[in-house]
């Protein structure tokens, strides 16, 4: 095998974020120029293309932010303003942090008991695996504002009807994975476990629920993306109490891209940030049982 | 004898329930709480009907879809039977939750306009942006196939995709493609990709090195090699992305049009109607939305099954 630069994983990492970079800011250039040119027509007044050029990075509200532009606005809303000002991004991603967290908690414990009730219970399978399936394929997302209004009338405002939204999306990956790993015990324990005259309850805690750890880490990560989707997207219809989807909507109704830009970055960052925190607690979990690999 | 007797007997009481709450009169079980009672005991034999079914069907062993689906729809039915006489029992305000009966007859009613918002939402933007994404993703995955530069820069930033929430760019593509169906497309290109590219890889990778080797040693093309080995492998794993797309891309739409639409859409509805508490018509745009997520994702499986009949997972 040839070891050349070329294969290396980091160099193709690298060569691709650098691509991004050079493209995010031609892309700036043209269409932020194109607007400028659109107004300066507008206003009658000459233009040339390097007049266009140099100005194409300072106007404010461009079509596409460049990326020091967004840099300099994540950094003015997260390190120059006070933390609990309404103006601090920090201040929103805890609002998302929040409801993200209490629906993921919600919704892998609703998971695990509705796979633990499945494997069970036969009557239970085959009553309810179908629904929770076809509950899927229901764009919930949609359901969202409605959700946020009926707990409002509900006097339930707050973090509480985000999280469900949100742990209605986490639920479903726990459940299907948790059936399976509950089911992925070895037979020959199974057996041995049988010649024991183990209970139900002893074979779940002994046996079945550690065959399932595995699997339940590997729904968690999924389970934790999706929670925070939720969330984001479940402060859409609530205006501006606050959180990072309040933020987009603002941006977008007052035409601030460099705010959406910087959400939205906030929202990928926050995004990565729970989803390695999982595959920490997964591999250290693990780890302790001797199944470093996985 | 006598367990047929009860059987029987609990049909009864769940049809009896069943109809009677579509024909309650608002609060009856404010005035009457007695009838509470009925309620109940129609729980309890769906219960049991579904039990007993189970049982049956797990006794044949090759019981037909038909009979398979008996259990899961006496369940929906007990859900149906249960919201619909809770509501109007308890007389819940219609802004809470409507019952099932007055989402149908709106659902009825405005029919020519829900269908103008599934053409907006579905037809155009939905399609459209489905189509090119998951394509694009197809395409690009089989390139990276075979290129390692491309897997390693692209493989991390799948992932990374995976873990943010993308929805979150429909403010910008509303911005850039217009309010109209092609800044939805837009987005659900954006949210369809990454799934299909890694899926795709993943299966095009998934090839058995024996199968491999023998078609080397045929010395076929790198296109033969794809066509008549890799494409086969692949396509469990593609169909498992486009199930998940489907989904995706309804969502990613609706989402995006709270973010402006011309007055026509899904999402369009869905907000203004909340905003004016019209929450039957709310209902109704879900419940299409419901159905037409089920149908294309029942449509994708039954395909499936045609295609990959020779396929462990669906033998």
């Amino acid at each position: 095998m040839s070891s050349t630069i070329s294969t290396k994983p980091w160099f193709a990492l690298l060569s691709f974020i650098i691509g991004i970079v050079v493209i995010w800011y031609l892309a700036a250039l043209l269409m932020n120029g194109k607007q400028l040119i659109n107004t300066l027509e507008r206003k009658k007044q000459d233009w040339t293309y390097t007049q266009v050029a140099s100005q194409a990075y300072q106007i404010p509200r461009p079509m596409l932010p460049a990326p020091h532009q967004v840099a300099a606005q994540l950094n003015k809303s997260v390190f120059q303003v006070a933390i609990d000002s309404k103006r601090s991004l920090i201040y929103h991603t805890g609002i998302t942090l929040q409801s993200t967290l209490l629906g993921f908690v919600l919704g892998a414990i609703l998971g695990i008991l509705i796979a633990v009730g499945i494997v069970h219970n036969r009557t239970l399978e085959s009553s309810l695996m179908p629904w929770v399936i076809a509950s899927q394929t229901i764009p919930i997302l949609a359901i969202a504002p409605i959700i946020v209004v009926v707990l409002g009338a509900l006097n339930m405002t707050g973090v509480f009807p985000k999280a469900v939204i949100s742990m209605y999306l986490s639920f479903f990956p726990v459940t299907i994975a948790m059936v399976k790993g509950l089911r992925s015990s070895d037979v020959m324990h199974m057996e041995l476990m049988r010649t024991y005259n183990a209970t139900q309850t002893q074979l779940f805690w002994k046996l079945r629920w550690f065959s399932a750890q595995p699997y339940l880490f590997s729904s968690l990560k999924v389970a934790i993306a999706a929670a925070l989707v939720g969330a984001v997207v479940a402060e859409l219809p609530t205006g501006a109490q606050g959180g990072l989807g309040s933020r987009l909507l603002s941006g977008s109704y007052y035409g601030q891209t460099e705010q959406i830009w910087a959400a939205l970055l906030m929202a990928a960052l926050l995004g990565s940030v729970l989803v390695f925190v999982v595959g920490l607690a997964e591999r250290v979990i693990l780890s302790q049982r001797g199944n470093a690999n996985a | 004898m006598r367990k047929s007797m009860l059987n029987m007997l609990a049909f009864l009481v769940f049809s009896l329930q069943f109809l009677l709450a579509f024909n309650l009169t608002d609060g009856s079980y404010l005035q009457s709480p007695s009838y509470l009672f009925l309620l109940v005991a129609a729980l309890i034999s769906a219960i049991r009907l579904m039990t007993e079914m189970t049982a049956y069907v797990d006794a044949k062993p090759n019981a037909g879809s038909g009979l398979k689906a008996v259990v899961p729809s006496i369940f929906a039915m007990m859900l149906v039977m249960l919201w619909q006489s809770l509501v109007l029992g308890f007389a819940v305000s219609p802004v809470l939750l409507p019952s099932i009966k007055s989402i149908v007859i709106s659902f009825v009613n405005n029919l020519p306009l829900l269908w103008a918002d599934f053409q907006q939402t579905y037809l155009k933007a939905v399609l459209a942006g489905y189509v090119l994404g998951c394509s694009s993703g197809f395409i690009v995955a089989q390139l990276a196939s075979k290129s390692l530069f491309l897997r390693n820069g692209l493989l991390p930033l799948g992932n990374f995709m995976s873990a943010i929430p993308i929805v979150g760019i429909a403010p910008i593509m509303v911005m850039w493609f217009g309010f109209d169906w092609q800044s939805k497309a837009a987005v659900i290109v954006v949210m369809t990709f990454f799934p299909m590219f890694i899926n795709t890889l993943a299966g095009l990778q998934s090839v058995d090195h024996l199968h491999q080797d023998l078609l080397h040693t045929y010395g076929a093309s790198s296109n033969q090699r794809f066509v008549k080995c890799q494409f086969f492998y692949a396509l469990p794993f593609v169909f498992n992305a486009l199930k998940l797309n489907s989904t995706l891309a309804l969502i990613g739409a609706i989402v995006a049009e709270f973010f402006g639409t011309p007055i026509v859409g899904m999402g369009f509805r869905i907000s203004t109607e909340v905003g004016r508490m019209n929450m039957d018509m709310v209902w109704a745009t879900i419940l299409v939305a419901a159905l037409a997520g089920s149908l294309s994702y029942g449509l994708l499986a039954l395909l499936e099954k045609r295609l990959l009949f020779w396929h462990p997972s669906v033998r």
